[in-house]
């Protein structure tokens, strides 16, 4: 078995005439991993995706996918991934079985092999009783699940995800990353962009976080959330009064301050620690909330506030 | 080329289910025009070039159901794949090359104008219309009149952002070819002015060369020169379809 | 009549909810589409185009057609019903497509009845839009068919109301028809009745030629009312009968009208 990354980049850049959309990344992905992009809209996360899919051609820099060069052997490295776009693009004038049997011809797989393949995905995504239906009448989230059916089709190396859970309901969403967990531990690579916390905390082993077009923060959740922010956020309000206000007279709490428009955070070690000294200072929020630190809470600190749209 | 066979595959999976929507402008609307000109106006006319109207018309319809059926389908159809199903798009993320998708898409228009040609020329016969055994070349004039327009139309679909175009299109060339480009009456009878407007149609061409084939009479202007003037068309459109699909599925 | 047939015809392959989708567009694009007006207005140069070809190009190689006891040119014999296909074909491109889209997919209707509107208000509203259309087709067909000497300005001026009533008629029966209409696959009849009409009805030769079975048939049919009257009055043969086509178009009016509003009332305020 060979370690070879499924993914090499270097200093990979993507521009759109004056507009640097990847501004010179690095990134390697394994075999069996779960990789997420994350970062604000405009980060450069799907300019990336679509490199690694080989439908964009790289700027400057270099990149191999499965160890191959996207730009000499586009073709053949499509042929080994499974890509969910960030748009649905299934083809309405066929019936969502047709869906999976027609793109399993794209990738030469025989009509019995693909009629087998498409019955079993089906099953997977818990589309079987809709089979012989079109496409348009299905929700947002079986949509969502057929496509990524379709991307199951050629039984990828890489499975390719931009944004899958975006527009989607709670349940939906829970649904969805339960059958991409389970594609996960059945050993296929994931690679995908959100701008969900939750989502990049659920199925990523590894993450990148983007922002203007460059890496600013790289490795798993928990090591992102031990490294840029603290333990715990405490979570202040201070009824009518600005939070920003208090920014001055609780200055030297903890390790950092952070006024929102209704609530002040408050990084700290010790959650518990850092109220009583606030308490100790004389102030009495309307409310105080300790809880446990998050990707966002690393997310916000990383891009900052006024990027998030 | 098994990448254009499977996208031919999706083609003809769709038109399975969609088949009877085509039939009153594949098969239908040729035969109505041949009765309504071809007989009810003829009967009014002599004999055109020693013909008689109906013999006279029937090669120059079927070109023309030809060159409708080749411009309808590498219109709506194709902008519709790039805007709104976004089908192309989905294409582009597996080992098809962009090659494979005009390939395969003008090798359906191929079969529905193979089909529908074919069709046409069996009722063609039963009106007594074919007069010489080189009729059987005709279906072979109707794939390469079709490929003349198909290959360029699709181009132009699929660099257009807007479907308005389209009405503009079929106002402004397809009909006026329909009209003018010699399937109801001689080129040589429009102002010398316009003439050369007829000469640039691809239909002129194919008129021309069905007419010869089902008459039995030489063309107007030597073989080679329709047959390699369709070629032209057919390379070039189909060189600027390469280019065209490339820039819209590039990002 | 043919291109309205031919752009939809490309959609041929497409599901219902993609030609809505295309529809969509359209509606916006009725606003922002630099091409708008132009296509509405290329509209008026296809029957043009046809009389051009099959009148003048065919026309050549053809002597007269007598009418009543006057000998006509072709192209003067198939001047007037190229006219009153246009004033039909103006009129149905409102009524069906337009109309249907309307009715079904944005709601147009249900918002105006809201307010003190009635279902007949809205027929008329929508009728009296339709024909305005078609009349901008046939009056600048007059001035075409005045210019190459297809007729003289007297008898278009008799012709102009003429077709003023042959879009009415039209408009009207198609508004109802649109409210009958299950989807868009149903517009392939509606183009496939209108384009059989377009062939044969007197339109390029005289219906006295047709097997009197066929003849009687087409003497049933809306559109040969139509050229039947345009024609009389812009060649300036008039006759008796022609009071029965003017009859036939007024019922059409009337009819498609009482359907449309019973119609819409019955969907709009069910």
């Amino acid at each position: 078995m060979t370690q070879e990354p499924l993914i090499y980049a270097r200093d990979l850049v993507k521009k759109f005439g004056d507009f640097t959309a990847v501004n010179g990344i690095d990134l390697e992905v394994a075999p069996g991993e779960a990789f997420g992009f994350l970062g604000p809209n405009g980060a450069g996360k799907s300019s990336t995706m679509r490199m690694i899919g080989c439908v964009s051609t790289p700027t400057s820099g270099e990149l191999r996918i499965l160890g191959m060069d996207p730009v000499r052997d586009g073709s053949r490295i499509r042929g080994r991934l499974g890509v969910c776009p960030q748009l649905d693009n299934l083809d309405p004038d066929l019936t969502v079985f047709e869906n999976l049997t027609t793109y399993a011809r794209y990738f030469g797989i025989p009509r019995s092999e693909g009629r087998r393949r498409a019955a079993e995905l089906l099953e997977f995504v818990q589309l079987t009783e809709k089979a012989d239906g079109k496409v348009e009448p299905l929700s947002g989230g079986m949509k969502r699940r057929l496509t990524i059916a379709r991307a199951m089709v050629n039984e990828p190396d890489l499975v390719l995800l931009d944004e899958p859970t975006t527009g989607l309901d709670p349940q939906a969403r829970h649904l969805l990353w339960e059958r991409l967990f389970r594609l996960k531990q059945a050993g296929t690579t994931l690679v995908l962009t959100t701008h969900y916390m939750d989502e990049a905390e659920q199925l990523c082993d590894r993450l990148v976080v983007m922002d203007g077009g460059k890496i600013v923060a790289e490795g798993s959740p928990r090591h992102l959330i031990d490294t840029y922010s603290t333990k715990e956020v405490v979570e202040l309000r201070f009824g009518s009064d600005t939070p920003a206000s208090y920014v001055d007279k609780l200055e030297g709490i903890g390790d950092r301050l952070d006024p929102l428009p209704d609530r002040l955070l408050l990084y700290s070690a010790d959650g518990e620690g850092a109220v009583s000294e606030v308490h100790r200072r004389g102030y009495t929020p309307s409310s105080v909330l300790v809880r446990r630190s998050t990707l966002e809470d690393v997310f916000l600190i990383l891009t900052g506030r006024t990027l998030v749209d | 080329m098994a990448g254009t066979l499977a996208i031919l595959e999706r083609h003809l999976t769709i038109y399975k289910r969609n088949w009877y929507a085509s039939v009153f402008s594949s098969f239908i609307l040729p035969v109505l025009f041949v009765i309504s000109i071809g007989i009810g106006v003829g009967s009014y006319v002599g004999t055109v070039d020693g013909w008689e109207y109906l013999s006279y018309i029937v090669p120059g319809v079927l070109a023309s159901g030809a060159f409708q059926t080749a411009i309808g389908e590498s219109t709506f159809p194709v902008l519709g794949d790039f805007k709104w199903s976004r089908a192309y798009h989905a294409m582009r993320a597996t080992p098809l090359r962009i090659k494979d998708m005009i390939f395969g898409w003008q090798l359906y228009i191929q079969i529905r104008v193979f089909i529908a040609s074919v069709i046409f020329l069996v009722v063609s016969a039963i009106f007594g219309a074919v007069h010489s055994p080189w009729v059987v070349v005709t279906p072979l004039i109707c794939a390469l009149v079709a490929l003349a327009t198909a290959a360029p139309v699709s181009a132009f679909s699929a660099g257009l952002e807007n479907d308005s175009y389209f009405a503009l299109l079929f106002r402004f060339i397809v009909i006026p070819s329909t009209l003018f480009a010699g399937v109801f009456f001689p080129v040589t009878q429009l102002p010398l002015l316009v003439r050369p407007l007829a000469y640039a149609s691809p239909l002129w061409h194919a008129v021309e060369l069905c007419r010869a084939a089902m008459l039995g009479t030489p063309p107007p202007w030597p073989v080679a020169v329709h047959v390699g003037y369709l070629i032209v068309l057919a390379v070039g459109g189909l060189y600027w379809a390469d280019r065209a699909y490339s820039k819209r599925l590039k990002d | 009549m043919v291109t309205t047939y031919a752009v939809v015809r490309g959609t041929e392959l497409s599901t219902p909810s993609r030609v809505a989708s295309i529809l969509n567009r359209n509606v916006s694009a009725l606003r922002s589409g630099p091409s708008y007006w132009l296509v509405l207005f290329s509209g008026f140069f296809e029957p043009v185009l046809y009389l051009l070809s099959i009148g003048v190009g065919v026309g050549a190689l053809i002597g007269n057609i007598e009418i009543g006891d006057k000998a006509l040119g072709y192209a003067a014999f198939v001047a007037p019903a190229m006219l009153a296909v246009s004033a039909m074909s103006g009129a149905l491109a409102e009524t069906t497509f337009n109309f249907f889209f309307k009715f079904k997919y944005v709601k147009t209707y249900d918002g105006m009845l809201a307010t003190p509107l009635k279902p007949t208000d809205i027929a008329i509203g929508e009728l009296g839009w339709a024909m305005l259309r078609g009349s901008l087709y046939t009056g600048c067909f007059l001035i075409v068919m005045i210019a190459m000497n297809l007729t003289t300005p007297f008898w278009a001026l008799a012709a102009f109301p003429a077709t003023m009533l042959v879009g009415l008629a039209f408009g009207a029966v198609g508004m109802a028809i649109s409210t009958m209409i299950r989807g868009w696959q149903d517009f392939d009849l509606v183009f496939t009745g209108q384009f059989a009409m377009f062939l044969f009805s007197g339109t390029f030769s005289p219906v006295q030629n047709y097997p009197l079975a066929v003849e009687i048939l087409i003497g049933l049919t809306p559109l040969y009312h139509a050229v039947e009257l345009v024609r009389g009055l812009a060649t300036g043969v008039l006759g008796w009968g022609m009071l029965v086509n003017v009859a036939y178009l007024a019922l059409m009016t009337v009819a498609g009208l009482m359907v449309a509003s019973r119609r819409m009332a019955k969907m709009l305020l069910a």
